[in-house]
């Protein structure tokens, strides 16, 4: 019985509890990048440094606030700045608009054009980024770091296997719940969210029955630069803030986005999920769980592990791949990309 | 009658004295190609301990000694070999100081010091390869194998009484090398790593390296990275999952940063990284200043490859490769008078008195096995966050 704990405890604390987050934070972020494709149309290469850049005016801001003496403890100093880094992002994202893609828009250009144009975004934030804050990581979270802590958790229960669950987790899964249940209502209720819709299901019958397409985009950049914000802040409560990591995270969050089908806000948080536990499942080694479950004389000698963690990011890449030849449309049929 | 004659010239001529000479010592490192900018400090060093020898006129009664420079590159095996083959048939040196990387070290020890019976000692090369070659006693190095730090780490975890250890490694050459160092000299000693496996540096989130690394189990957990890279995710991974309490750290995951980054979470973890006690570096630094040169990477080194090379001449009593290469080890390590840099007239002198000495010289030179340096490692361990000094090996 205490190796069936043991082992179920293993599994909680090394897939369960940080897929859950990492789904969370994948989640968050494809619900930018598909809003964004419902709307305008293209898939936004800059999604990843909009991540960084409004979790570095977060980090900013945090900095600000811890110097001036203002927290909220026990909870984290960030989370009072996160509208400070939303406010920034937004406006990097309505000047970006403003500056670049209306002008692209008024061409009518075809979404590779966009693309490009969002790629070369991606650049100059990077390089804003960098000039900014520079290359090197940034620790700005100063809340109390577990709920539940590994090594007191073994005290209590007298288990050999730890469980330990970080604030940020736990954060994380919180906000993210209320971002989607807000961003659902948004759409599903308000008269805006529904002026979205109509416009994401079909430009030309929105346009003739009088929604104005310029405030469709701004509200769509509006929410895309609010949402990851806090993707990239959470991403760097829970790790810690890397302005460049958010470039690698392109990849697996265009998965989730994809898997659930591009366009569809219920199939990117389906997305993260999906991700999140494929990467994490596939490249877990699962020799202490079943040295615990199985009888001894059957404990296994090598790591049961299907894939190295190297090729972590590999995963996301055949997920992509077999969504896109299998069904383009994705789970929950959005467009096809 | 004539054999008689024959004996009585043998003798006469066993007893005379050796006559001075000038001797010619070959100096080949990369001065082009992708390390030029170390070579010329490396030289120094190495034309540092040529010009206090000769002008100390100790050596095998007052000879000189000059340095003969040839570019080895550090790429160009054909042209390391070209630059060898001149130097001993042209310039005619006794024994070479070089050379300076790995690759051009064994092309020229394979086609031209056993071609032609020349004694070679680099001051640089440190491919654990190096260590197996054939040689005819001709190679020796005084920069220690990179494989040794594999073999100091795996004597500080048996010696602490760990079985079992899993290790994690930066995914580069330096990583690779340094953790299969580790793992056989580890396995040698009777222990057992559970897993090797490599993390990429530069990544957000070492989550699902931890958590392969605490399946695979181990008292300890052997962390071959870089203090503000992979390395600090990994710990700092491990320690919040509760993976691992307990750990190691070689040289690039030493510095006072990864202690105040991690905090006291981090007491108790030990490691080792190069390092020594002895002053010889400090003399050695001084000389060089003072000669005009500067402390450069394996500038000490060279200077102890040549110093050993003179020092091997007056102990075998011969110019000769053939002779000097027998007395090599002898004049490196104990027992006899500790020699330090700037004391190699000291040193000549005491041998020609039929003394012993032992050069420590100016990186701390103590030869082992094949004829190289096993290298001085500062043994440490982390206690209220802060870096303390155990011990040397």
């Amino acid at each position: 019985m205490e190796n069936l704990l043991n082992a179920f405890i293993l599994l909680v604390n090394y897939i369960v509890i940080p897929a859950t987050a990492y789904g969370c934070q994948l989640a968050i972020g494809a619900l930018g990048a598909t809003l964004i494709f419902a709307v305008l149309r293209f898939s936004n290469f800059a999604h990843g440094e909009l991540m960084s850049f409004g979790a570095m005016i977060t980090v900013l801001a945090t900095w600000a606030l811890q110097s001036a003496g203002i927290s909220i403890a026990p909870l984290s100093t960030a989370l009072l700045a996160l509208p400070v880094g939303i406010i920034g992002a937004v406006a990097m994202t309505l000047l970006t608009d403003r500056w670049v893609y209306r002008y692209y828009r008024r061409q009518r250009s075809h979404n590779v054009i966009f693309m490009i144009v969002s790629i070369g975004v991606m650049f100059f934030m990077a390089g804003l980024i960098r000039f900014i804050i520079g290359p090197d990581d940034q620790n700005f979270d100063d809340g109390v770091r577990f709920l539940i802590n590994a090594r007191e958790f073994r005290q209590w229960t007298g288990l050999e296997e730890g469980l330990a669950i970080r604030s940020s987790q736990a954060i994380t899964l919180v906000i993210t719940i209320i971002c989607v249940a807000a961003l659902f209502w948004f759409l599903e209720r308000t008269r805006t969210g529904k002026s979205m819709r109509a416009f994401a299901d079909n430009e030309d019958l929105a346009l003739l029955s009088g929604i104005n397409p310029e405030r469709v985009v701004a509200i769509a950049w509006i929410i895309a630069a609010a949402l990851a914000t806090i993707a990239g802040t959470l991403y760097g409560m829970d790790k810690s803030y890397k302005p460049f990591v958010f470039q690698q995270l392109l990849l697996p969050i265009f998965a989730s986005a994809i898997v659930g089908g591009f366009g569809s806000p219920i199939g990117a948080v389906a997305g993260g999920f999906i991700i999140a536990f494929s990467e994490v499942i596939v490249t877990y080694a699962y020799k202490k769980f079943f040295t615990y479950i199985l009888p001894e004389q059957l404990a296994p000698d090598g790591l049961l592990q299907l894939l190295a963690t190297e090729y972590k990011f590999a995963v996301s890449f055949i997920i992509l791949v077999l969504v896109l030849l299998i069904k383009p449309t994705g789970i929950f049929g959005g467009r096809s990309s | 009658m004539k054999r008689m004659l024959t004996v009585l010239a043998a003798t006469t001529m066993l007893a005379m004295p050796a006559k001075a000479e000038d001797i010619k010592l070959g100096v080949l490192l990369g001065f082009t190609g992708p390390l030029e900018s170390l070579a010329p400090d490396i030289a120094a060093g190495a034309e540092l301990a040529i010009k206090e020898v000769s002008d100390s006129g100790a050596l095998l009664d007052g000879s000189t000694v000059t340095a003969v420079r040839g570019d080895s590159t550090c790429v160009d095996a054909g042209a390391a070999t070209a630059s060898a083959e001149r130097l001993v048939s042209s310039d005619k040196v006794n024994a070479i100081v070089g050379a300076m990387c790995s690759g051009a070290t064994t092309a020229v020890l394979q086609n031209v010091a056993l071609a032609n019976g020349v004694v070679m000692i680099s001051p640089s090369a440190t491919s654990p390869a190096l260590s197996t070659i054939e040689d005819n006693g001709l190679f020796f190095r005084t920069a220690p194998s990179d494989a040794r730090q594999g073999e100091v780490l795996a004597d500080i975890l048996s010696d602490k009484g760990v079985k079992e250890a899993a290790l994690t490694y930066t995914n580069n050459d330096y990583g690779k090398g340094l953790a299969d160092s580790i793992k056989s000299a580890f396995e040698a000693k009777g222990g057992k790593i559970t897993i090797s496996a490599a993390h990429e540096d530069g990544k957000g989130d070492y989550g699902a390296e931890v958590a392969s690394l605490a399946s695979a189990g181990g008292e300890v957990l052997i962390v071959v990275g870089y203090l503000d890279q992979g390395g600090k995710g990994i710990i700092q991974g491990a320690l919040d999952a509760g993976a691992f309490d307990t750990f190691v750290l070689p040289d690039g995951m030493i510095g006072d940063s990864l202690a105040e980054a991690i905090g006291p979470d981090l007491d108790g973890s030990y490691g080792e990284r190069p390092g020594t006690d002895s002053n010889g570096a400090d003399l050695f630094a001084k000389e060089i200043e003072a000669a005009g040169g500067k402390v450069g990477p394996y500038g000490a080194e060279a200077y102890d490859a040549a110093a050993l090379i003179m020092l091997a001449m007056q102990a075998a009593g011969s110019s000769e490769s053939a002779k000097l290469k027998e007395k090599v080890t002898d004049v490196a390590n104990a027992p006899g008078e500790k020699i330090l840099p700037g004391e190699l007239a000291k040193g000549l002198k005491l041998i020609a008195e039929g003394k012993d000495i032992d050069y420590v010289g100016a990186s701390d030179v103590e030869m082992i096995g094949p004829g190289e340096s096993a290298g001085k490692f500062r043994e440490i361990k982390i206690e209220g966050g802060k870096i303390v000094t155990v011990g040397y090996r």
